[in-house]
């Protein structure tokens, strides 16, 4: 009785050992997808709008307007941003995801690698209307350079530079500043009696990366070699952290409290009249929910080395956004494609860009002069003409761990009044790029 | 209720210790608690100002805008759901096994209590990919659906909760009196019915102790939750991250949902205090 | 020796009422003694099995491979490394190995720390709570509120206290009290190791005051009893009858608190967010750094891999040493 009893576990044991080993993945066959359940769809959401419960009152009436053209439901979730990766990391795991996603746009060349992902090739293109209708900078930070996009734009964001009007007229500065010289002189005028220049969010990682990466472009760094190798060391790259991070050790703009922001409190401290500007995406949404008037700020472009922005060196912001992906196990190949052609028709990128304070990554819906406000203005402008896709590499999430890690370490130097030089960040920089070579 | 110090009066070094310590204590605890309530009494824009002991006004708009912001009804349900029925189970399992290794010798005794503890010792993050690879294909085999489900998560919860509470309950049987089952073994009880008369009620206070700590285990856990869970089976301990978007950390409405949903458990607590001090004093005169 | 001595007082009072004595009704007879035991573990084992021992299994496999995001989709298919994955982790002069030997030490150090002082104040506060006074009700209540709340709510709260320039405690320190310079960091630098420890212990300690309370209502009376008419006062009456009758209570509450303290992933991360100070770098972040973040779980694996040898081992020591410690006294 008892040996059987434990036999019995141990079959139990193994059969599970072996039924987990065997099916590892659920992604077998059907690698273009099929068309088993073509009446209903699953549909992750990022949360762009306020909270989750408004991204539902703004994407249901649109869902429900495209069952009445097709016939198929589409089942919506919003999943927040805390959630989103691991539960794409899962469902890539185990097969078991929705039919269509969004995804973080830095994230597409590490997502592509997985291979989960329907690529988007000419003929699949052309099924949502052609690859042209998109803006090239938006298409640039769709997948690794060279390979069939693993997604498609579907709203787009950039940097500009959020100034705050009583402060600046306070100090009798007339224009916000244009180059970064000109951001550090009138930084001097801003930062007194406990009012500081410009914000920054020292413990976010993935804004030090967007930081430092548009630093880093004009200073001609990239960060990755052109055949994809870590590169973070050049000199061009050193300049770039360092001169993010003098902006508080040696010019001293930034209050030292920012070196522990990771929650947005740049943006309240500038909505409070203690912080001058702020370099931010699509910002708007948040100073009202703070309480401040569409009238008590400005926003400019962000500011460049010298000149005005453009492309290569004069680069001001990353190509920031959502994309839209379909996952190739798909029950409902032709729906998926279908629905990722309603939500990128003018009209849906007209309707959902507008809700989320975003702009269409679709050339024909970029012109409607709902977009023309002159938030918007400046941001469209950048995304048109001077606005870089991050290295679209699979190893992008490790660059933005180890290398935001690296600034935000430099920030916490800063703040506790040590030295910050070109070696100490060099050494940090070296440290982060072994992380990546071992790993 | 049951005394069991001696009544001889305590010496004025005791009963000034008590009172420093105590009320020390109190203060660290509470600490939180007030910063809590008075920023949930705050407008957003004040909440993340300088902070001030007292709110220079107070408005009790985050209590109403909790509910618009995330479905915190429907996540209060689910935790509530999930933590309750994963206590239930897990105590109740747990109340078996201990039962067996506190009163039985057998084989295997040794290799059951050592395994089932090191199953604490492997950080949860790496076997939370392979759980749920286990769980998408229980559910193709079998068609039950494990993972996205509240059974699923309430499977994972109670193994989480049950080594502890095997291993504290071991402890508690341990020192209620053999002489007490054998006893009621005379009496004409089966063993489970010696379990169930006298060992369960003389281990009350641990039952309740291993209880609480098996709902709590459940209440706040977070990272499974995140990724087993979709929005109609969302639990709070996920969900009021909801309050921190991309934009905006809605602080004042964090606070106000937490009080919120923690009073419950807190008067649960409170009804439940009795049977924590109950104990062996109780059962031993029955 | 090692974990035989570990159940030795389980053993022993175990067997004076086992194995034939048990049951009056002979009836069932061997069958039913034999097997009621292993029926009763029955619910446990396979649950155990099915969500923590083959998961286990898989990660340990897994270890051996080299899993990054180009063969999640299928990771029977990910190469095997070998031991390649082992010797990233322990190679203590590449920046990964002395990063993870560093963070492996902060675990130790704040481990041990925030043990103890959790058990100290919930010990403490149980011991002072168990003789009746006016509001005695109420703080056991409010001790218990820290273990109430949601722990995502709580730690998040804790860091809004903890910010330097609008929070709480720079507030009291440096505005009220006057006491630095300037308003010290708390969330970054070398002070978050205490930020954490703080948090720690105050989510980690009703856990200890709930189990400790509910051991002392085990302690007979009649023991106080006789040792008032000794002459022994309050203080020695803890000392000599309540510390040794919470010996057992105490070896698995220490256990359970440094197991959990040693693998807390919910209270760094919240507080620090994705990537730690390096004084409060805890090894379960840091792991889920090297995995989750980075995408390689193999990696990951074998770093959990070492961690699970590390923790048996301590285990092991610590109750063959406590169980020693227990006869000595005992007997």
């Amino acid at each position: 009785m008892r040996r059987s009893r434990v036999a019995s576990i141990a079959a139990v044991t193994l059969s599970l050992v072996l039924a987990s080993a065997a099916c590892g993945g659920g992604s077998t066959g059907s690698e273009g997808g099929s068309n088993e359940q073509p009446k209903t769809l699953t549909y992750w959401a990022s949360n762009q709008g306020a909270s989750l419960e408004v991204d539902k009152k703004v994407l249901q009436p649109e869902l429900d307007k495209f069952e009445k053209e097709t016939g198929i439901k589409v089942k919506l979730e919003v999943v927040p941003w805390s959630d989103l990766l691991n539960r794409i990391l899962t469902a890539t795991t185990s097969g078991q995801g929705p039919d269509v996603l969004n995804i973080g746009n830095t994230w597409s060349a590490s997502l592509q690698a997985t291979g989960a992902l329907l690529p988007w090739d000419a003929k699949n293109f052309e099924a949502i209307g052609g690859k042209d209708r998109f803006v090239d900078s938006a298409l640039g930070s769709t997948g690794t350079q060279g390979q069939d996009p693993a997604a498609v734009p579907l709203y787009s964001m950039a940097y500009a530079l959020y100034y705050n009007k009583k402060m600046f007229a306070d100090a009798g500065i007339e224009k916000p500043p244009a180059t970064w010289s000109e951001l550090t002189d009138v930084g001097e005028k801003l930062s007194k009696n406990g009012k500081w220049a410009l914000g920054a969010e020292g413990s976010n990682l993935s804004n030090n990366i967007h930081q430092v990466f548009v630093l880093g472009k004009q200073h001609g760094a990239d960060f990755f070699t052109p055949d994809g190798k870590a590169d973070f060391t050049s000199d061009g790259a050193v300049a770039a952290v360092k001169q993010y991070v003098d902006f508080m050790a040696k010019d001293k703009i930034i209050a030292p409290g920012n070196a522990e922001y990771a929650q947005n409190q740049s943006l309240s401290d500038f909505a409070k009249d203690k912080t001058a500007m702020v370099l931010w995406q699509t910002a708007s949404a948040t100073f009202k929910s703070l309480g401040m008037n569409e009238d008590e700020w400005g926003v400019a472009p962000a500011p460049v080395q010298s000149g005005t922005p453009g492309t290569g060196t004069n680069t001001n912001s990353m190509v920031a956004g959502i994309n839209m992906a379909v996952f190739k196990n798909t029950k409902n190949i032709d729906g998926a494609k279908k629905f990722v052609k309603f939500m990128t028709s003018d009209e849906e990128q007209k309707i959902l860009n507008s809700a989320y304070g975003s702009i269409p990554p679709v050339k024909s819906a970029q012109e409607d002069p709902a977009f023309d406000s002159p938030a918007l203005k400046v941001l469209r402008d950048t995304l048109a003409t001077s606005a870089t896709a991050l290295p679209q590499v699979p190893e992008e999430s490790q660059f933005e761990t180890v290398v935001g890690t690296a600034v935000k370490e430099l920030f916490a130097d800063a703040a506790a009044g040590r030295k910050v030089t070109t070696e100490s960040v060099r050494a940090k920089l070296e440290k982060a790029e072994q992380q990546m070579s071992t790993s | 209720m049951a005394e069991p110090r001696s009544p001889m009066a305590a010496p004025q070094s005791f009963l000034w210790s008590r009172r420093i310590f105590l009320t020390l204590l109190t203060g660290f605890v509470l600490l939180p608690v007030y910063v809590m309530i008075s920023s949930s009494l705050k407008p957003l824009e004040d909440v993340s100002g300088k902070f001030t002991w007292l709110p220079s006004g107070l408005t009790v708009r985050p209590y109403f805008d909790i509910w618009e912001t995330v479905p915190l009804a429907d996540y209060f349900v689910n935790s509530l759901i999930v933590a309750g029925a994963a206590t239930v189970c897990s105590v109740t399992i747990a109340v078996f096994a201990a039962y067996a290794v506190s009163r039985y010798n057998f084989r295997g005794k040794r290799v059951f209590t050592v395994t089932v503890l090191s199953t604490q010792m492997f950080p949860g993050i790496l076997f939370l990919l392979p759980l749920f690879l286990i769980y998408v294909n229980i559910g193709n085999a079998t068609g039950i659906a494990l993972f996205g489900s509240r059974g699923g998560l309430i499977i994972t919860y109670l193994t989480f909760s049950l080594p502890f509470s095997i291993w504290m309950l071991i402890g508690y049987f341990d020192s209620v009196p053999r002489d007490l089952d054998e006893a009621a073994k005379v009496d004409g009880c089966g063993p489970l019915g010696a379990l169930f008369r006298v060992v369960v009620p003389a281990a009350i206070p641990g039952i309740v102790a291993v209880a609480v700590y098996a709902f709590m285990t459940a209440w706040g856990e977070v990272l499974f939750a995140s990724v087993m869970t979709n929005d109609t089976t969302r639990t709070l301990a996920v969900g009021l991250q909801g309050y921190s978007t991309q934009n905006d950390v809605y602080w004042n409405q964090i606070m106000a949902a937490s009080l919120v949903v923690s009073l419950p458990v807190v008067a649960g607590f409170l009804l439940l205090q009795r049977y924590l001090v109950a104990g062996l004093t109780a059962g031993a005169v029955k | 020796m090692t974990t035989t001595a570990a159940y030795g007082t389980v053993e022993r009072t175990a067997q004076k009422q086992d194995p034939g004595a048990a049951p009056k009704k002979r009836r069932p007879g061997w069958l039913r003694r034999v097997s009621l035991p292993y029926l009763l573990l029955l619910p446990a084992l396979l649950l155990e099995l099915l969500v923590h021992l083959v998961p286990m299994v898989i990660g340990i496999v897994v270890s051996f491979r080299e899993l990054t995001q180009f063969y999640i989709r299928d990771w029977t298919t990910a190469p095997w490394n070998g031991l390649g994955n082992y010797e990233i982790a322990v190679d203590f002069d590449a920046p990964v190995g002395e990063a993870l030997l560093k963070s492996f030490f902060t675990t130790c150090l704040f481990t041990v720390l925030s043990v103890g002082l959790c058990w100290l104040l919930g010990a403490a506060a149980a011991i002072f709570l168990q003789e009746s006074f006016r509001g005695r009700g109420l703080l056991r209540t409010i001790f218990l509120v820290p273990y109430a709340l949601p722990v995502y709510a709580a730690v998040i709260t804790w860091a809004f206290m903890f910010q330097r320039d609008n929070g709480l405690v720079n507030h009291v320190i440096h505005d009220q009290l006057g006491l630095t310079d300037s308003p010290p960091f708390w969330l970054i630098g070398d002070n978050a190791f205490f930020t954490l420890l703080i948090v720690s212990v105050w989510k980690g300690w009703p856990f200890a005051f709930l189990i400790i309370m509910a051991g002392l209502q085990n302690i007979p009376r009649e023991m106080y009893e006789a040792a008032a008419l000794d002459g022994a006062g309050i203080w020695q009456q803890i000392r000599r009858i309540t510390m040794p009758s919470l010996r057992p209570v105490n070896q698995v509450l220490v256990l359970v608190l440094f197991l959990w303290t040693f693998n807390d992933f919910n209270t760094p991360f919240v507080l620090f967010g994705k990537a730690a100070p390096e004084s409060a770098d805890l090894i379960s972040l840091h792991i889920y750094q090297s995995s989750f973040q980075t995408w390689n779980f193999g990696t990951g694996s074998a770093m959990s891999v070492l961690l699970l040898l590390f923790l048996l081992l301590v285990t092991g020591v610590y109750l063959a040493l406590t169980s020693r410690g227990r006869k000595a006294t005992d007997g």
